[in-house]
This record gives C-alpha cells, sequence and structure tokens, in this order.
C-alpha cells in the first residue's frame, strides 16, 4: 500500500434541486489498500460514487484520480482510465451468455478503430475469461444467458466483468447486497484476493457491518449527505456519532 | 449461431438466380422483394441488435435516391437546367455516360448516406428510447418536406432519371440482379458484423447502455458506424429503386415515411429482431402477404396489413426467429440450464 491516495475529493458538494445529496465531501482513497463507505440509507454514498465516476456534473468541488482532475471527464472516459464502478442494483448484459459479457468487458482504453472489427477474443483473452469466471464459480455457467442466473451469480458475473476490465481501482456498490449468507464468505475471499494478487485498490460502499469491518483498513462515514467520521475499523465502530447515525440519533 | 443458415443459402441463391428467367412477369416485384430484404436487415442492426428503434430510416434511402440522381444528372449535363425543363428538353445520355453515371451515382449514394447518418447521429444518439424514435421519424418526415421546396433537385414536381440505353426487359434484369446484389452484401456485411466485437458491443448496449459506458465501451463511436453502416446499405437500395421507378419525388418515392419507412420495422418484428435470419424471413412473408392482398384484396390491402402487425405486436413479439429460438434453443447454440430455471 502506497501513500499517495489514489482518489482525492475535496470539497464535493452535489444538490438535485432542493435536496444536498453531498455537502463539501473530501476524501482520499489510498492506492493497493481497501477502503470502505458507510452511512444509513439517503447517506449520499451512492451519489459519491456516481460522482467519482461522472455519472453527472458536481456542483463544487475537485475530483482526482492519480492527480488528474476528472470532474469534467464522463462515464466512459473514467471507465477508460481503470476507475471503474459497480452498480447497487446488479448491472449485465443480460441477453448474452456469460462468456459475451467477459468478452466484451475487456479494457477499452486503448482500443483502436480497427479493434472494433477483430474476432470476439483470441487466445489468450479466452483463456482469461474462463479463468476469472472459474475465479468467480461460474465457468460451469459459462454457456447460460447470464439474465437467466440468480441475483447471487449474476453479482459474482458483475465483479469477473469487473476484473476483465484490469482496472486499477474498483468502486463496489454494495457487493454483498442480496447475496446468500453462504456465498458472502466467498466473495469477501475473492475481494480480497483481487486486491492482494491483482493489486486493485478497492472503495467499496457496505451495508453489512461485518464484512466492511472485516475487510477495509480505513473507513468513511456519512451521513445527511456529510462526512461524519473516518478512521480505522476499530474506531468506527466505537464512534459515538457513527453509532447515533445508524440508530437514528443523528 | 443460427444453425440452419446454411441449409436456407443454397434455395435463396438458386431462387434469385432462377426467378426472373422463370417467372418474368414479375422481375420487379422480386427487385422489390430483395430491397425489402434489404430494408429489414439494416433496420435491424439498430432496432434489433442494438436497441435503438428508429421511424427515419427511410431517410437514407430518400439521400441515397437524391443524391444518385443528382450524381447521374451532373455528370454530363446543368442538374438546375435539366430540372427546370422537366423532360421537355430531351437530354440524351450515350450508353457510357449512362452507366458510368450509374455506377458513380450508386457508390456515392451510399457514401454520402453513411456521412449523413454519422452527421446526424452525432445530434440524435443524445436521444434514448422512444425519444430516438419520433425524433427519427421527424427528421425522415421534415427531410420529404425539404426536398419538396428545392427547386435545383425539381421540388416536389419531382426529377426524372436519366433513361436507360436500352430495352425494358433489359432493364428489368439489370436492376434485379443489382438489388439481388445488394441484399447478399447486406447479408454477408451483417452476418460478419455480429461475428466480430462490433457485434457484442452493440448487444451490449441493447442490453445495458448505461453498463457498456461504466464498462469504458465507446459507445457513441459504435452507435454511429452502426447507423452509417446501415445508411450506406440504405443508400444504395435508394439509388437503385430511383432507377427503377425512373423518376424521383420527395413524398412519395424518395421519403415514403408510412409505408416503406414502417414496413422496414414491421418486417423486422415479423420475423424477430435481433437476429440474422429474422428480418430476412420477415421479409419475405411480408412481401408475399403484401404482393398477394394487393392483387386479390384491393382496397382491404392496408387493413390486412394493419391487422397483421397488430396481432404480431400484441401476440407475437418475439417474431418467426424469437419463437423458433425459444422453442428449440439447442438448435441455435443456446444453452439452458433447467436444474437452473427450478431453482
Amino acid at each position: 500500500m502506497t501513500d499517495t491516495p489514489v482518489i482525492e475529493l475535496n470539497g464535493v458538494s452535489k444538490s438535485f434541486g432542493g435536496v444536498v445529496a453531498n455537502h463539501s465531501i473530501s476524501l482520499k482513497v489510498p492506492g493497493g489498500g481497501i477502503t470502505g463507505l458507510i452511512g444509513p440509507n439517503g447517506s449520499g454514498k451512492t451519489t459519491l460514487f456516481n460522482s467519482i465516476v461522472g455519472y453527472h456534473p458536481i456542483d463544487e468541488g475537485s475530483i482526482r484520480f492519480k492527480g488528474q482532475e476528472i470532474s469534467d471527464y464522463r462515464v466512459p472516459q473514467i471507465a477508460r482510465l481503470g476507475l471503474l464502478r459497480t452498480f447497487q442494483q446488479t448491472r449485465i448484459y443480460s441477453n448474452m451468455n456469460c462468456i459475451d459479457n467477459m468478452l466484451i468487458s475487456i479494457p477499452h482504453r486503448k482500443l483502436g478503430f480497427r479493434d472494433m472489427f477483430k474476432n470476439r477474443g483470441d487466445k489468450a483473452t479466452m483463456e482469461e475469461v474462463d479463468r476469472l469466471l472459474d475465479f468467480v464459480g461460474l465457468y460451469e455457467k459459462r454457456r447460460l444467458i447470464s439474465g437467466d442466473l440468480s441475483f447471487g451469480q449474476q453479482k459474482l458475473l458483475e465483479f469477473a466483468m469487473a476484473l476483465m476490465n484490469r482496472p486499477e481501482v474498483l468502486l463496489l456498490d454494495e457487493p454483498t447486497a442480496g447475496i446468500n449468507p453462504t456465498l458472502i464468505n466467498g466473495l469477501i475471499d475473492r475481494l480480497r484476493r483481487a486486491n492482494e494478487e491483482l493489486g486493485i485498490t478497492l472503495f467499496v460502499i457496505e451495508h453489512n457491518m461485518r464484512v466492511i469491518m472485516n475487510m477495509a483498513q480505513s473507513i468513511y462515514c456519512l451521513a445527511h449527505g456529510e462526512l461524519l467520521a473516518h478512521g480505522t475499523p476499530d474506531e468506527i465502530q466505537n464512534d459515538q456519532r457513527v453509532i447515533d447515525a445508524y440508530l437514528g440519533a443523528h | 449461431m443460427e444453425s440452419f443458415s446454411p441449409k436456407l443459402h443454397l434455395p435463396i441463391l438458386i431462387f434469385g438466380v432462377a426467378a426472373p428467367f422463370v417467372i418474368p412477369g414479375v422481375t420487379i416485384q422480386i427487385a422489390v422483394l430483395w430491397v425489402m430484404v434489404l430494408f429489414a436487415l439494416t433496420w435491424d442492426i439498430l432496432g434489433g441488435q442494438m436497441g435503438y428503434n428508429s421511424l427515419g430510416n427511410i431517410l437514407f434511402f430518400g439521400s441515397g435516391m437524391y443524391i444518385s440522381a443528382v450524381v447521374q444528372v451532373s455528370m454530363f449535363a446543368d442538374v438546375a437546367e435539366y430540372t427546370a425543363s422537366s423532360g421537355a428538353v430531351d437530354f440524351k445520355y450515350t450508353d457510357a455516360q449512362y452507366f458510368w453515371g450509374l455506377g458513380l451515382g450508386v457508390i456515392a449514394a451510399g457514401i454520402g448516406s453513411a456521412v449523413l447518418a454519422a452527421a446526424i447521429g452525432w445530434t440524435m444518439f443524445g436521444l434514448r428510447g422512444p425519444y430516438f424514435a419520433i425524433g427519427t421519424l421527424g427528421i425522415a418526415l421534415t427531410a420529404g418536406e425539404l426536398m419538396g421546396t428545392w427547386s435545383w433537385v425539381g421540388a416536389g414536381g419531382g426529377l426524372a432519371m436519366p433513361v436507360f440505353p436500352g430495352s425494358a426487359d433489359g432493364k428489368s434484369m439489370m436492376f434485379y440482379f443489382l438489388c439481388f446484389f445488394a441484399a447478399i452484401a447486406t447479408y454477408l456485411f451483417c452476418s460478419w458484423l455480429y461475428s466480430t466485437r462490433f457485434g457484442l458491443a452493440i448487444n451490449a448496449i441493447r442490453d445495458d447502455e448505461q453498463k457498456a459506458e461504466a464498462m469504458g465501451i465507446h459507445t457513441l463511436r459504435y452507435k454511429t458506424i452502426a447507423w452509417s453502416a446501415a445508411a450506406f446499405f440504405l443508400g444504395i437500395s435508394g439509388a437503385l429503386f430511383g432507377n427503377i421507378t425512373g423518376f424521383v419525388e420527395p413524398l412519395e418515392v424518395a421519403f415514403p415515411v408510412a409505408t416503406f419507412g414502417i414496413f422496414m420495422v414491421a418486417m423486422s418484428l415479423l420475423g424477430g429482431k435481433g437476429t440474422l435470419w429474422g428480418p430476412i424471413l420477415g421479409a419475405i412473408l411480408f412481401h408475399f402477404l403484401k404482393e398477394f392482398t394487393w392483387t386479390y384484396f384491393l382496397g382491404w390491402q392496408w387493413v390486412a396489413l394493419g391487422v397483421l402487425i397488430i396481432v404480431n405486436v400484441v401476440f407475437f413479439q418475439q417474431g418467426i426467429m424469437g419463437w423458433l429460438m425459444d422453442k428449440f434453443p439447442e438448435r441455435f447454440g443456446i444453452v439452458v440450464d433447467k436444474k437452473e430455471a427450478a431453482e
């Protein structure tokens, strides 16, 4: 883990009409680590993710990715820089089979005009597809139409697609939501391995405290669109403001 | 993917080559059938494979027709003088002039329409879903009205194409095969395109465009190229069709939004959109049904077509190919996990 932040937010604000979803949020996601983002429902976590990946313009502040200002960039440009997100409501290409879902998830940052008309996948790419589908435990189901998979499997596929894209940073929006508790441990293990073996920096929104407290080295807590607390899992767990926010005293 | 396609190649090829010799009386009707196949195939690139339902693709048919007309006329005559005379002055084209003009006109029609699609796509692709459909419809309607006011190309009065230097039968035969080749070229192009990464990318855009963007896919680039490719073939079909009718007029011939423009959509839906063979089968069935009702139920033909479209859209949305793929998935290489479905 290095000390230079890969993502650095300074005073980011975003309002929708009169609703202030994020107010002057500043945070740093260190490269190579796992950083958590928690907060009660409606506290602005997903809005913050959307702002980072360029889904909507921000009202104020600055968002830097490896020192580069990206708050004016659009979604595909940011994705091609290597900053990728998954969705809270799992999103896959539901009429295509798992292999095709994976094949089109290759990194697009260096694709030129002629690459658009190449074969769907060369040997090396196919091997990587097999390897990653095996990594998430979907190899047996690789030829199935992805929309027919169970919700948990779709979530795993989405994760495999994200890995296929070889991102530097992965923003995961509730990776364990809706997943069968027995599968959660396997997923945590895979997220950790992606972080440790592939060196992908993770920035994770998570409601499951057991999961996030175990995984993250550093956690930010939002409440009512503002940054409430920041610290190690231990510090956050014992922070009275965080406890109040979750119990509704805030 | 579609395992029976090689089995259909030969019969269709034999029919296509033999038809004008075996049933010469309907050569032009079958030529139009190939144009219909081309219509449905090109519509499906966006409508079926990419999930962008355009109601204005007829625009590129019309633009191709006008571009070829202007190229064919202007190579050996002054366009304004030619249209102003409304056929009163006899512009004689030699054989060489005619065929050079036709060849270059057809190519220019394809390229010009593709460029037009890229230019329009740059703005239109900001629209999604029904807004894209209505937006494209508006552009096609506008194009017809605008061309109707432009006197350089004959305005509402239209423009007579250079006359084919030969017999009527020779003309039918030549344009029949040009239409047939254009349809084959479109089919081969689509078949190849869908087998590449491009095919996957436009399918991804269809299934979830926001996801595709979030994964870094150059969505606008893919969409623009897809529409330009469709427009290229549509432009060529327009150029051929204009020469077959011999007369280019904005509302009925070049931009028939309510007939050809809707037929493209109806044929793809009937055959099954998002498949390679669906639009082809849809076009063939639709065209035969149309010719049949026009011949035997004249006066009721629009009612019959309307009923067909309603039944198709309400009760049979997946179309012929979609139905077959549901029924016999393994024949199309689709794997269904029965155990999983029960889970």
